[in-house]
């Protein structure tokens, strides 16, 4: 099985090229915030591994946030971040885009502090540039852009077919009419109208890892519990404390500033979020929010991989980043639906998730033992989430018009096809999938 | 919860809670405003019609709302105005943003509007006259006297001549309403309504209330300092210091909607191959009930908060048919109301919300897609418009007809943007409603291809035991043709705006 990966790379950009480069990176777009695939600097179209990726420019529209809580913010130059998530291995994808796309990138970082133009090592200066997140939410772990697109093919090619051969023959039995749809297939794949390629073997030693990972994290934290346990008093002492005295955001979002964001909303069934804020000032804040994203990461990693994340069905991958030493979090998704569908998501189906993290925001309405209230406070929540949201200048996604649940239904339809001894009733669940 | 102050009906426009269904013939006059002082003059004396009953019922309602520019154009303060929703200041045609939000693109975009499309064709406020068919001719001569003509010019004027429980595409109307919690009486605890209930908080429907999730909507407030009369406005409920402007007040939505009745069942009709009885079925599909109001779902088993079992037209919910096999996943009363609970369907105890909640346990795929209704209800007050055309008239053969018909769409609501434009989006335009691959609303869809060229275009019909019946090529059926978001405020609230 493939596995997926992330990357990130991030560059503080020229004072004097801010708008510069706006210009430059909103010329790959077709639509607001939505790239053109055969764009001039990144030929996305060619790159069969990627998934999603965008250009944000990381800016602290909100640093002053932070003086609520007697602390002076600190100083966060807006910086050009290039997030993706790939199949295999980033390095790989990263060396693959060097090759085909290296005057481009040279050409969007050019406008970054630290970048030479006679820089003779592009992966390199990449390579220097790279952020690991802290927690990384993948919807269906394994599923590779190929796939997606190779089965989206067969299931409207399935589609088709089946309409005709109820207008040719009215209604057949399920089983006579599964085995017409597997020769029809059979037929395209041998006319190579449709491929069904097989998944490819885990990298070497991936399984191993998987396997550290998924029994370390447990054992390490076992081993802590007893200090935990007792330190867990005193923690949730301070904790409610805080709880009752932090600072809220009292401010709506900037009517220009919510323009920008919906300016780039809806364009495809799937939307991009960014959120750029600050974690509270002082250890404990800090410490929870490591051990929330440590929950999330392992979780996503280990059990909500096949479509799901709690409750949500809509999001294609997540990822939370801490930055500038831990005094800043960045959250960045891909989502499927409006915003304020997945705002109602968030608010009455995992409030208490996003609690979890973002409570340890600068401005989070106020929670109760950290699960409760805070985005169940439906209108500050949703003025302090737009009010640290930032618009892509670039977004890209490998298959529009697409929904994560249309791609895990295509996926069942290909299962389905190739089921060797499926029951009636599965037949019959599966014909009803087209 | 503590039980708040007792409602003041006479404060509250007499629309949020009755329908005036005996006064079957109605007039919306979409004015400017020409005189301000003759405007203001007006308004201030105008005897609107409150909530409070009357035996035996009015003769005549009159109800009023503004829109952003119009409250401007009275001299309202800006803050004041910026209090008020972002979606109700920059207006329903005013975004290009909301419009494809919406799915107000192509042939529904602004630009083609009859009103409301522009600034100049943007009412200031809108005056809805109701009357008895009779009366109503004579009630507008009475009302157009000088001083109004004075004050006001006239934009459009939007007439029902009367207002049957059809509307034009032949389905009985106005079934299906939420039950308003006047008495406060429900917790709006978020953690307590596992289950669809059709009891709807007061605050869903008026400003000023705790809504669904026991908050307070925003909305103006105003410091007593700033106010001449103390008493000139009623107290905020969640900030006793401060008087508020909303509160009895409500959002309405108004979207005039042109019902292509003949496309429609001559559409249908061709799908069923001249069939009458699968004509009815295929057109019930579409709408999620038959024509005489029908539920396609049996009567629900259990008690539903809010309905009564002898409702029969009403006690169901979409529970016991995941699938779709009795009325389509896709069909417009099943997207505009799922009916669906805060967990889906078999949560009943700590542990299995538990489960559910980490997001385990799902019965089938597809379930737990939908949001949960509450937050997304509507109270609809719309009438209908142009002469009948009966579906066995629109099956012959195209007299020359080019009478409009269809709806003027009219909804209340305490917030444009969770309950309307929820609704209209994530429910009805999105041709991926709860999972659905490739159709939006078969009333209501626009048929603009996704923007991989990905059609939205198909309406199927699930079956029990046999793939699904999918209707490709379904044609524009409903056009929008004008529409704004008024703000309708308490009676009070209303003489302060106009004072
Ligand atoms: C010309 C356009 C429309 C037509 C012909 C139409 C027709 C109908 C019909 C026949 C019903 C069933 C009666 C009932 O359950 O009360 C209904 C219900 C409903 N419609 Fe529409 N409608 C139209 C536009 C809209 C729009 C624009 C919305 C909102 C975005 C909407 C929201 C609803 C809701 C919420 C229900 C009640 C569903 C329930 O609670 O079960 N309708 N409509």
């Amino acid at each position: 099985m493939t596995q997926q990966s992330t990357f990130m790379i991030t560059a503080v950009i020229r004072s004097d090229q801010l708008t510069n480069l706006q210009r430059l990176l909103r010329s790959m777009n077709q639509a607001p915030g939505f790239a053109n695939p055969r764009n001039r600097l990144l030929p996305y179209w060619q790159m069969q591994q990627l998934h999603v990726a965008r250009f944000t420019i990381l800016q602290a529209n909100t640093n002053d946030d932070i003086r609520d809580y007697g602390v002076e913010p600190s100083d966060w130059p807006p910086t050009l971040c290039f997030i993706g998530d790939v199949d295999g291995a980033a390095d790989l994808f990263l060396a693959e885009l060097v090759i085909r796309a290296e005057p481009g990138l040279r050409e969007i970082f050019s406008h970054c502090e630290d970048f030479e133009s006679d820089c003779d090592n592009l992966l390199q200066w990449l390579h220097d540039h790279s952020r690991k997140p802290s927690a990384n939410y993948i919807n269906w772990r394994g599923r590779t852009v190929l796939q997606a697109r190779e089965e989206q093919a067969l299931s409207v090619a399935l589609r088709a077919r089946l309409n005709d051969l109820q207008q040719l023959q009215g209604d057949l039995r399920p089983r006579q009419l599964r085995r017409q749809l597997q020769a029809f297939v059979t037929e395209e794949i041998a006319a190579r109208r449709l491929r069904l390629s097989d998944p490819l073997p885990a990298p070497a030693g991936w399984h191993l890892r998987n396997l550290i990972n998924l029994v370390g994290v447990p054992l390490a934290l076992l081993l802590l519990a007893p200090l935990m346990l007792l330190a867990s008093p005193f923690y949730f002492a301070r904790l409610r404390q805080l709880e009752e005295s932090d600072p809220e955001n009292t401010q709506r979002p900037e009517r220009s500033h919510l323009q920008a964001l919906v300016e780039q909303e809806d364009i495809d069934v799937s939307n991009h979020f960014n959120v750029f804020g600050q974690v509270k000032p002082g250890r404990l804040r800090l410490f929870t929010i490591k051990m929330g994203l440590l929950l999330l990461d392992y979780t996503s990693r280990h059990i909500y991989k096949r479509g799901y994340l709690t409750r949500v069905q809509t999001i294609h991958f997540a990822r939370w980043v801490l930055l500038d030493n831990n005094r800043r979090v960045y959250f960045a998704s891909n989502y499927d639906g409006s915003a304020d569908s997945y705002m109602d998501d968030f608010i009455n189906k995992v409030a208490w998730g996003l609690n979890l993290v973002f409570s340890n925001g600068v401005g989070y309405p106020r929670t109760r033992w950290l699960l409760k209230g805070g985005a169940e406070y439906e209108q500050k929540y949703k003025r302090t989430l737009r009010r640290n949201q930032l618009p892509s200048e670039s977004w890209y996604k490998a298959y529009p018009g697409l929904t994560a649940y249309d791609l895990a239904r295509n996926s069942r339809i290909r299962a389905g096809l190739e089921a060797p001894d499926p029951s009636d009733s599965e037949i019959r669940s599966w014909l009803a999938l087209l | 919860m503590t039980k708040t102050t007792d409602i003041d009906y006479e404060d509250i426009q007499g629309l949020v809670r009755f329908g005036h269904g005996q006064l079957s013939a109605s007039a919306f006059l979409l004015l400017k405003i020409a005189d301000l002082e003759a405007a203001r003059r007006w308004l201030n004396s105008a005897a609107i019609t409150s909530a409070t009953e009357s035996t035996p019922a009015p003769q005549s309602a009159l109800q009023v709302a503004f829109t952003a520019p119009g409250l401007r154009a009275l001299g309202l303060a800006e803050d004041l105005v910026e209090q008020l929703s972002d979606e109700f200041v920059s207006g329903l045609g005013g975004d290009t943003n909301r419009s494809r939000r919406l799915g107000d693109t192509g042939s529904n975009a602004p630009q083609h509007w009859r009103w409301g499309g522009s600034a100049e064709t943007t009412p200031h406020l809108l005056l809805m006259v109701y009357a008895d068919p009779t009366r109503l001719d004579s009630l507008l001569t009475s009302i157009r006297e000088p001083q109004f003509e004075q004050a006001f010019t006239q934009l459009a004027e939007l007439v029902s001549r009367h207002n049957g429980p059809r509307e034009p595409f032949g389905f009985v109307d106005g079934i299906s309403q939420p039950l308003i919690d006047w008495q406060q009486q429900v917790s709006t605890d978020l953690h307590q309504r596992d289950r669809y209930s059709n009891r709807l908080a007061l605050g869903e429907v008026l400003l000023g209330y705790r809504n669904e999730y026991g908050l307070y909507t925003e909305r103006p407030l105003l410091n007593p300092l700033d106010v001449d009369r103390d008493d000139a406005l009623p107290d905020a409920e969640d900030q006793p210091q401060l008087l508020d402007l909303g509160r009895n007040g409500t959002y309405l939505v108004l979207r005039q909607l042109a019902q292509d009745v003949r496309g429609f069942w001559q559409f249908v009709d061709d799908q069923a191959g001249a069939d009458p009885q699968q004509r009815e079925q295929i057109a019930a599909a579409m709408v999620g009930r038959q024509r005489d109001g029908t539920p396609l779902i049996a009567a629900a088993g259990e008690a539903i908060d809010g309905s009564e079992p002898s409702d029969r037209q009403n006690h169901f919910t979409y529970a016991r048919d995941p699938h779709g096999h009795g009325c389509p996943i896709g069909a417009h009363v099943r997207r505009a109301n799922p009916r669906s609970g805060d967990f889906p369907v078999g949560v009943d105890n700590w542990l299995s919300r538990l489960v559910r909640t980490l997001g385990f346990g799902r019965r089938h795929h597809g379930d737990d897609l939908v949001a949960s209704s509450r937050f997304h209800r509507l109270l609809r007050r719309g009438r209908i418009y142009g002469v009948e055309l009966t579906p066995e008239q629109a099956l012959q053969a195209a007299a020359d007809d080019s009478e409009e018909r269809g709806l003027h769409f009219i909804c209340l609501g305490a917030n444009i943007s969770r309950q309307f434009e929820f609704v209209q989006n994530a429910w009805c335009a999105s041709s991926k409603f709860a999972g659905l691959p490739s159709e939006s609303d078969p009333l209501l869809g626009n048929r603009e291809p996704l923007l991989n060229a990905a059609p939205t275009d198909h309406f199927s019909i699930p079956r029990a035991g046999a793939p699904a019946r999918c209707i490709q090529g379904l044609p524009q059926f409903v056009r929008v043709v004008g529409g704004a978001y008024f703000f309708m405020p308490g009676i009070k609230a209303l003489r302060f705006i106009t004072r």
